[in-house]
């Protein structure tokens, strides 16, 4: 069974934000609009922001500043504080260590977006719309199951909602796959942030592999996982600059 | 066979009765606006129920507010009646008997409010059943609707059985009231005579139901606390909660039983069945609680200053120096500093200055409800709070509503309460049992 696993190299990462648009355009992420965007409505499963987070801590003063940047999709936890607190199983992780949200489960009692410590999930404040455009181009892929609903589809008002490492592409080449009656490879299958890189500063892979490139680079003096010490042990890793 | 009923006799019976007899238009006015307060509320919600809770002030990192700390505090004041009770029925303190039934509708009348609290919050409230269909017990929200829902039964078994010998009462004396109400006394007395091995057998099933009653008070609270005790956020995930939200919910819940008391008191003239005794035994306890609330806060404090983890003093911060010191300094002035004043001082014998801490004391309960719940949220480990506006709370109007109309509704059920059923227990505070 593979552990799927995102590697971002922030040596390499020039904070284009190329991710949180690829991500936006490939899962349906409603448009908040400047007021809600300012209340702290706005939704990113991707985001990119600069470090330290808080706007009171130091950064020191020009030429002497400490801002860095870093981009931010779901850590992926193996260890997930959401899915602890999920009163309903809405929140869950697969066999395969991607932590998912079941839309057609969720209460909307935002416990997880609460027991998160990285604050990777969205609440859907009102309902979710699109300008003009915008709404005729959305993604029209979907994972529906029995009492299940995943993957783009437009989320109701009301609910949770957070990055998947786009799940529905998996289940799409493991279908392809089967279809052409091979075996699935992990390499036909990447979310849409790591595919736009622009600096090619993402890498996803099966870390249970040792020979994927994602399990070579966890090994790196420079690999780090966000909030280490909260013991969630990410799967989302990072690889520090210089 | 009614005539044949026992009752023991009580001295004051009439004056414990005399609310029971009729409702007056004052009472209708007093109805009417509290109605009226609970109808905006509805239209509050009806607003949120079919925009979203975008209607709020709650945000991304805020997600929880008004609503849950409603929540915390309904469940808190519910502490009051079982603790009067039960824990000193369990204690032997013979001094509670008259209040004992004041205190108790306080729990009551309270928990369904915080029920409906949590409801409110939900932002799929048709889907509430998906809770009893697809519940995991790993969940403290879980937990809580567990510990919760058995408080609320329990509560309602132990007040109404206590109330059993007074249903009788009401329907044996009580006979110029509507023919509806002679049924409903009738009905709800379940053929209470008074006779034979019945007190025993009640005192016998309350004192039981004391134990259990402690064991669940102590539970329910700390189980609310582990909401947040249970996450890994600064400022919530610390041992501590469980006790610290125990401590504060019977401090609460006894001064909300001051106010209610001093209220009956006035209102009702039962000066003398409610002596100033009563306060001054409440008194002496809530010297204890003022203190052990400070011992809390100390602890809690000092523990997490000394180590200066910095994820958890920014938290500090914020509710010292931060966007949240007025409202903590002024919860340390009403919660600790103004009401243990009262109390050493000026409270001794004297109603007046009692309600006045008591009031303090709920105010700023609240207010403590609300710095434990909201500044963790505004200080995440890993949002970005650099945008303006952000990592900051502000209560749209139809919070403060809703927050409103649950008190108002409260105070309706518990003045409907007074005007059908007696409000002090008139057979546990009888002077004299069955005459052999």
């Amino acid at each position: 069974m593979a552990k799927w696993s995102m590697v971002i190299d922030l040596e390499k990462c020039v904070a284009c934000q190329g991710c949180s648009i690829a991500c936006r355009f490939e899962n349906n992420t409603p448009v908040v609009g400047p007021d809600q965007a300012l209340m702290g409505r706005a939704m990113r499963w991707n985001d990119v922001f600069p470090l330290p987070i808080n706007a009171d801590e130091d950064t020191g003063e020009y030429p002497n500043v400490t801002s860095r940047y870093i981009p931010r999709p779901c850590m992926h936890c193996e260890n997930p504080p959401c899915i602890k607190v999920c009163p309903v199983g809405a929140t869950f992780i697969d066999n395969e260590g991607i932590v998912e949200q079941n839309y057609a489960r969720c209460i909307g009692c935002r416990f997880c977006t609460v027991a998160c410590p990285y604050g990777v999930r969205y609440f859907n404040w009102l309902e979710p719309k699109w300008e003009a455009p915008l709404g005729e181009h959305l993604n029209p892929d979907r994972v529906e199951g029995e009492g299940v609903l995943e993957g783009p589809v437009v989320r109701p008002r009301g609910i949770v909602e957070k990055c998947t490492f786009c799940v529905h592409r998996l289940i799409k080449a493991r279908e392809r796959a089967e279809a052409e009656g091979r075996d699935f490879r992990a390499d036909e299958y990447v979310p849409a942030c790591v595919q736009t890189c622009t600096g090619k500063a993402r890498f996803f892979g099966d870390l249970d592999d040792p020979a994927s490139t994602v399990s070579q680079l966890a090994k790196s003096t420079r690999a780090f996982r966000v909030l280490e010490e909260v013991g969630t042990h990410p799967k989302t890793i990072y690889l520090r600059e210089g | 066979m009614l005539p044949t009923t026992f009752h023991p006799q009580n001295n004051n019976e009439a004056v414990i009765l005399a609310p029971v007899h009729r409702v007056t238009r004052k009472d209708l006015l007093l109805w009417a606006v509290l109605l009226g307060i609970m109808g905006i509320g509805v239209y509050a919600y009806l607003t949120q129920w079919f925009t979203g809770l975008g209607v709020t002030g709650l945000n991304r990192p805020v997600y929880w507010g008004f609503y849950i700390t409603n929540f915390v505090f309904f469940i808190g004041l519910a502490h009051s009646g079982t603790f009067i009770s039960a824990i000193l029925r369990l204690a032997g303190a013979s001094w509670r008997t008259p209040l004992t039934r004041a205190a108790e509708a306080i729990t009551l009348f309270s928990l369904p409010f915080g029920v409906g609290a949590i409801l409110i919050d939900m932002g799929r409230p048709d889907r509430v059943m998906n809770i009893f269909f697809y519940g995991r017990f790993q969940s403290p929200l879980l937990w809580d609707i567990t510990a919760v829902s058995l408080y609320l039964f329990s509560s309602i078994v132990f007040f109404y059985i206590s109330l059993l010998p007074d249903i009788a009462l009401c329907r044996d004396r009580l006979t110029e009231v509507p023919s509806w109400q002679q049924k409903m006394y009738k009905i709800l007395a379940l053929g209470w005579t008074g006779r034979g091995e019945q007190f025993k057998r009640l005192e016998r099933a309350l004192d039981n139901m004391a134990i259990f009653m402690t064991l669940l008070v102590v539970t329910v609270h700390t189980v609310v606390s582990w909401v947040f005790g249970m996450t890994v956020q600064p400022g919530w995930h610390t041992a501590l909660i469980g006790p610290f939200f125990l401590v504060g919910a019977i401090f609460s819940g006894t001064s909300a039983v001051v106010i209610v008391l001093a209220i009956l008191r006035r209102v009702y003239h039962m000066e003398k069945v409610l002596p100033v005794s009563l306060f001054n035994s409440l008194r002496k306890l809530l010297i204890v609680f003022t203190v052990a609330w400070l011992y809390m806060m100390i602890a809690e404090f000092l523990t997490t200053t000394y180590g200066a983890i910095s994820d958890e003093m920014l938290v500090v911060w914020q509710k010292f120096t931060g966007d949240f010191a007025v409202l903590f300094w002024t919860m340390a002035l009403t919660v600790f500093v103004l009401p243990l004043i009262i109390f050493l001082f000026l409270g001794k014998d004297h109603v007046g200055w009692m309600v006045v801490a008591a009031i303090l004391i709920n105010i700023g309960m609240w207010i403590e409800r609300f710095l434990v719940i909201v500044p963790t949220e505004t200080r995440p480990r890993f949002v970005s709070t650099l945008m303006e506006g952000m990592g900051s709370y502000h209560p749209s109007w139809q919070e403060i509503a809703i927050t409103g109309s649950l008190f108002a509704g409260l105070i309706l059920l518990y003045v409907v309460f007074t005007r059908f059923f007696p409000i002090v227990p008139i057979w546990e505070t009888a002077h004299s049992g069955e005459t052999k």
